[in-house]
């Protein structure tokens, strides 16, 4: 029955073939707008850490500018100070803390012919790669012992193992970097996760760094700071002063198994903050927050506005698009009433009569959803080279996407075809036959 | 004369096809003048002027790697062979770009003290070049002299006794009188003075997107840093020419260092306002494919209805109606289901932007915009239906005592 119906639908759809182009056409333009921009803020809202994302807590505390809070809306400081965050992660509440920031330094290859050049890193504590599930290569992180002392160690990425040690394993051997010689422990796999979750504070959707070395070499001086680094109160001249000052530019991430350990941690942290509030420090309202993954994306918003007004105006023109489709195949089916009327004549039945043109709306849908994916595609693309390097990874149809355009395209022209449907199903075969 | 009441009795017999064309209309204009309007805010923001020569304009990072490398005395060398350079008008060292998106903010108040809200503004360390290299026209007051340049050090939290600052940043700072500014001492870091000198007509800030894009001030610092950028402009139509010159003197002249990042201001502009004019070329896209969409959508319909009355469109013409008369009577169907559309589309809109406007903090839309959205899209349906009702003026007057076709 099926197949017939398919049939009816082919030659249907041939005799009005203008009419059904401008349907498919319809159809492919609003789900192609639809996907692509679905497309972008799925990629943009997706959780970078699924398998432990309600376990990684950032931390911040307010220690900002007393007569100007630093959101407008009250939040906290997206970031720490030096002296808070070292503080806290020498404190061991938690049973991993990572505590970072970006650096960015001179990588001279060991080939003098080979040009120096700069490279973006991170300096973070030892647990950074446990608590990231950072894939290794080659080796591994290095311990504890090495961030408290400030052993000159590195991670690099397989990208720049690749461009200096032609992909063979490296550790042990020796990376000049800053210009000091530093000892490789680990390689690590291709690692980018969108968004960078662990740093946002310089944009979303960074490129994940080239090198990691322990974050205890920032009090050396060794490496420039590289990122965001906001200030309220004036400091004193000298880099011991900086230090000490209420500049924030550092990160903690505390991990947390269980709701116990959450709510603890939350308790030290404010009993913290109390305790600088009686030298003086903290003098706004205890304000000091832990946010899992997903809640810190979305306490800054990472989805970009641009994505979510996008987003609305493309359903909307789906919407439009689907009008378009009601109005079209509402005509096209009340036009055949007087075929309706021969086949329920002959005795079709209004059920077989509703799937017949159900089946016929869905072909439409079918046809539409899959010139709408190569639109979505080209329309990424389009994207992707507009936008620039950073959205190359924001705008790729992945299979679910796949599904859901065609589900998307088939459920809604058939949304579309119900009325139409019911319209058709309701000619008096007698006025038909009466009519000729 | 005007067939109003068979063409409503018509359009009530056929209510629901007459709705989603009015359905379809308001949304196209719902879209279309709020994207239109989100264009026109995005346009009004790159259109603003940076205040720098961008035609002529480039600059570079200088990564230090060497140890114990002379900080001092290698800046002094490297301007001293950039200017030297035929073709080149000036040069500075700058820690930030107009536009880049990355740079160093600070407050500026006219009274000492930690309670006082302090104005932000950019900062940008130049030296006496700083005013002719990056080509920003100085209104009053007087450029930097040799004397007043002093040397930076990293951490350092000194600053020199003297300040430029641009015109939009004086009047915010002296009650909107920029006159006033000159010669007046405002504080930086809540307690330390300094003396407005000059003010420039404008430059902008690093960030185009910042609340104070147009407040920038120039302080004489030369940074004694292992990473600094150089500005340089040259003669018109020369900076292309002279882009890999520079480079390569520069990255030649000194091995202990990187010359990397070689970028003109153009480039930068565009770089900068890249998402803007995606985002631009996004909705322009959106808008056109809409109109169509629904162009074609009343096309449709118009032809399928008037297939189906081909009857009655003859036996009208057999009674006597003139080809224009039916013509009309098509066109003003389609006005006044595009005009019911159009209604309920204003109030699409309108919702439409008091949402935008909680949502996505945006002004809210000007009414002259809507009118304009509203007669474009009158004029769109009746130019989608003027080729219907032409075929259907055509119909032959024969038809009517013909059977079916």
């Amino acid at each position: 029955m099926f197949s017939y119906y398919l049939k009816l639908a082919w030659l249907s759809s041939k005799r009005t073939w203008g009419m059904s182009l401008l349907m498919v056409l319809a159809i492919a333009l609003g789900i192609g707008a639809a996907m692509t921009t679905i497309t972008v803020n799925y990629l943009m809202s997706a959780n970078p850490i699924p398998q432990k994302s309600d376990q990684l807590f950032y931390v911040q505390l307010d220690a900002w500018d007393p007569n100007d809070p630093y959101f407008d809306n009250g939040d906290p400081p997206d970031q720490l100070t030096y002296r808070d965050a070292t503080a806290l992660w020498q404190a061991k509440k938690a049973p991993r803390q990572s505590i970072a920031t970006g650096v960015a330094g001179v990588i001279e290859p060991a080939d003098k012919e080979a040009l120096p050049f700069m490279a973006q890193g991170r300096a973070n504590s030892a647990d950074f790669f446990p608590m990231f599930d950072v894939p290794f290569l080659y080796g591994s992180g290095w311990d504890e012992q090495a961030d408290l002392n400030k052993e000159f160690v590195v991670v690099i990425t397989a990208e720049i193992n690749e461009r200096l040690f032609g992909g063979k394993d490296s550790t042990g051997q020796t990376l000049r970097l800053a210009g000091k010689d530093f000892r490789i422990a680990g390689v690590i796999k291709r690692w980018q996760p969108q968004p960078r979750f662990y740093d946002i504070s310089t944009g979303a959707f960074q490129d994940s760094e080239e090198f990691f070395v322990p974050f205890s070499l920032m009090a050396e001086q060794i490496l420039g700071q590289s990122g965001n680094n906001n200030c309220w109160k004036p400091t004193e001249s000298g880099f011991k002063a900086y230090l000490d000052s209420e500049c924030i530019w550092t990160q903690l991430w505390v991990e947390l198994p269980t709701k116990a350990d959450v709510e603890q941690y939350q308790s030290y942290i404010d009993a913290y903050a109390d305790e600088q509030h009686k030298f003086g420090r903290f003098a706004r309202t205890r304000n000091n927050k832990l946010s899992d993954v997903m809640t810190w994306l979305e306490q800054r918003e990472v989805v970009s506005e641009d994505a979510s007004m996008m987003m609305a105006m493309a359903l909307m023109f789906l919407t439009v698009c689907l009008l378009n489709t009601v109005g079209l195949l509402l005509a096209k089916f009340l036009g055949k009433a007087s075929e309706i009327g021969v086949r329920q004549a002959l005795g079709a039945s209004r059920r077989d009569l509703f799937l017949q043109h159900l089946v016929e709306s869905g072909c439409i849908g079918l046809a539409g959803g899959l010139l709408g994916l190569v639109l979505a595609w080209l329309g990424l693309e389009a994207v992707k080279s507009m936008y620039g390097d950073w959205m190359a990874e924001l705008a790729v149809l992945d299979l679910n996407m796949v599904l859901l355009a065609i589900l998307l395209a088939i459920g809604s022209s058939i949304l579309a075809g119900l009325y139409p449907t019911w319209r058709a199903c309701q000619v008096q075969p007698s006025q038909q036959l009466k009519a000729q | 004369m005007l067939e109003l009441g068979p063409m409503l009795r018509a359009l009530m017999r056929n209510k629901i096809g007459a709705l989603l064309i009015a359905l379809q209309i308001a949304l196209t204009l719902t879209i279309m003048v709020n994207a239109i309007f989100m264009m026109q805010e995005r346009n009004r923001q790159m259109a603003r002027a940076s205040g720098v020569d961008e035609q002529n304009t480039f600059y570079l990072s200088n990564t230090v790697f060497g140890e114990n490398y002379p900080l001092q005395s290698a800046l002094a060398r490297d301007l001293d062979q950039i200017r030297k350079t035929p073709g080149v008008v000036a040069a500075t060292q700058i820690n930030a770009i107009p536009l880049s998106g990355g740079g160093w903010s600070m407050g500026l108040q006219t009274k000492p003290g930690d309670d006082v809200d302090g104005t932000g503004t950019a900062i940008y360390f130049v030296d006496t070049q700083g005013i002719a290299a990056l080509g920003v026209e100085l209104l009053a007051g007087e450029n930097f002299s040799e004397s007043d340049i002093s040397w930076r050090e990293r951490s350092s939290n000194k600053w020199p006794p003297k300040i430029i600052i641009t015109q939009t940043l004086a009047e915010k700072l002296f009650e909107g009188d920029w006159k006033k500014a000159l010669g007046q001492t405002v504080y930086i870091n809540n307690h330390d003075p300094m003396q407005v000198t000059g003010i420039v007509k404008s430059l902008q800030s690093p960030w185009n997107g910042w609340d104070n894009t147009e407040h920038a001030s120039l302080v004489p610092s030369q940074l004694e840093n292992k990473g600094s950028r150089l500005f340089i402009r040259t003669e018109p139509g020369r900076r292309d020419a002279l882009m890999p010159q520079i480079e390569k003197m520069l990255a030649d002249s000194d091995k202990q260092r990187i010359i990397r990042n070689v970028k003109t201001m153009t480039e930068t502009r565009e770089e900068s306002y890249r998402e803007h004019q995606a985002t631009n070329n996004i909705l322009l896209t959106v808008i056109i494919v809409l109109t169509l969409v629904t162009g074609f959508g009343i096309v449709g319909l118009a032809m399928f209805s008037i297939n189906r009355r081909t009857r009655q469109i003859g036996t009208r013409r057999a009674l006597g109606a003139s080809q224009w008369q039916i013509m009309r009577f098509f066109m003003l169907e389609n006005l006044l289901i595009s005009s019911l559309g159009v209604v309920l589309g204003i109030g699409g809109a309108i919702g439409l932007n008091i949402w935008l406007v909680s949502t996505f903090a945006m002004t809210p839309l000007t009414p002259g915009l809507l009118l304009v959205g509203c007669a474009a899209l009158l004029l769109v349906g009746q130019l989608a239906v003027s080729y219907p009702a032409l075929i259907a003026a055509r119909i032959s007057p024969a038809t009517a005592t013909r059977g079916r076709a």
